[in-house]
């Protein structure tokens, strides 16, 4: 019986040396020193794969923003009516695509604030609370200011995206990102 | 630094007294505190006191680390077969199911495989493991082939062992009787109903036909 470890450290069960054993073998070693050794082969590809995984990934980064700026701005979309919409009353509605909730808070007669409704700490829906002056998303307990979309407590730490808001005659129209 | 290859461990089976000293000891143990690597088991508690103290063997070919799926068992270059890394093992029981000599013990709440490793800790800085350090019988002994011929004149330690087809050689080697003829224990061999101190392997392994005086074994 072969009682000398090969060069991974491994004797194998039909005791053959290593250069006659199937590949797995060499793949998945027995002994710790094999089993820690990292050829310089591995890591240089370990090292090639990460970096062209970060480099493609700032690609797509670089991509993303080329196509978000082709698309140009939002179009003009009538959301609700002012006179619909009592002093302190708040509404949701979708803007610029069905999948993107935005919720519009009628200040006071003249001044209206619409925001995009997600939470920019983790997407959760925020609710007005218009006698606090704020807004609150329930999951974290984080806080913007109902005029501005700063944020002011909780988790989050950019404002809520804002939408430019246009009142033409009892039309209240949706205008972009302000 | 790795375990001297001059030190060696031996069991002598027939010396186990039963006191699980070496059971205390290994669970006092900092890296494993509360949970015992060594088992002592008794080889036929309806007829016999006898008790037997069961290490790991550290195979030359450790079967638990062959039929690891998550080649989590590995052997150091100095022939200690480490227990099951941490981050590695499944608790997939594969190790326990295939060792010949049943040492690795599943801790299904720790998810973990635990078996003995020599006292890694304490072998590889020149101190003894600690269940030989305690065993008041020296049933089991750590030291160098020259010490444990000077003081057990009439054994012999074996390390090769038959299990069917399959030959395992080990560094924990097991004392028999020096004018016994064994090369190597068979020890499915044992499993043939031939007496009763053939029906357990154990018994086997004590080689109790050689022990027996003339006209009282088979």
């Amino acid at each position: 019986m072969n009682r000398d470890p090969g060069p991974n450290g491994t004797i194998a069960p039909d005791g053959r040396p290593s250069t006659e054993q199937p590949r797995w073998r060499r793949d998945f070693p027995i002994g710790v020193d094999a089993d820690e050794y990292v050829s310089r082969r591995d890591f240089t590809s370990f090292m090639v794969l990460i970096s062209s995984a970060f480099a493609c990934g700032q690609l797509w980064i670089v991509a993303q923003n080329a196509w978000r700026r082709r698309r140009g701005e939002p179009p003009l979309k009538e959301v609700a009516r002012l006179s619909e919409l009592p002093v302190g009353g708040a509404l949701t509605f979708r803007y610029p695509t069905e999948s993107d909730v935005c919720v519009l808070v009628r200040l006071d007669e003249r001044r209206l604030v619409a925001f995009d409704q997600s939470c920019t700490h983790l997407s959760c829906p925020v609710i007005p609370r218009v006698s606090e002056q704020r807004f609150e998303c329930p999951c974290h307990h984080g806080s913007f200011d109902l005029e501005s979309g700063r944020p002011t407590a909780g988790p989050p730490r950019r404002p809520l995206t804002r939408i430019r808001i246009e009142v033409v005659g009892d039309k209240v129209m949706a205008n972009g990102y302000a | 630094m790795p375990v001297p290859e001059s030190m060696q461990f031996f069991v002598d089976q027939s010396r186990c007294i039963g006191c699980q000293a070496c059971v205390q000891a290994c669970t006092e143990c900092d890296s494993h505190r509360g949970q015992s690597m060594i088992q002592l088991d008794y080889l036929d508690r309806a007829l016999s006191p006898q008790t037997a103290p069961v290490v790991c063997m550290h195979c030359d070919t450790p079967t638990c680390a062959e039929v690891c799926p998550a080649d989590a068992i590995k052997r150091t270059a100095d022939g200690v077969v480490q227990t099951a890394r941490k981050p590695r093992c499944i608790a997939c029981n594969n190790c326990v199911l295939a060792c010949p000599f049943g040492v690795p013990k599943m801790n299904t709440a720790m998810g973990l495989m635990m078996k003995c490793d020599l006292c890694y800790d304490r072998t590889s800085v020149g101190k003894k493991p600690m269940c030989a350090s305690v065993c008041p019988s020296q049933a089991l002994y750590y030291g160098t082939r020259e010490e444990i011929e000077r003081l057990r004149p009439r054994s012999r330690p074996v390390d090769t062992f038959q299990f069917g087809a399959q030959t395992i050689t080990t560094k924990v080697n097991v004392m028999v009787p020096r004018e016994s003829a064994l090369q190597a224990f068979d020890v499915l061999a044992g499993l043939t109903p031939a007496t009763r101190a053939d029906e357990d392997p154990l018994l086997a392994m004590l080689d109790v036909r050689d022990c027996a005086p003339e006209g009282v074994g088979p």
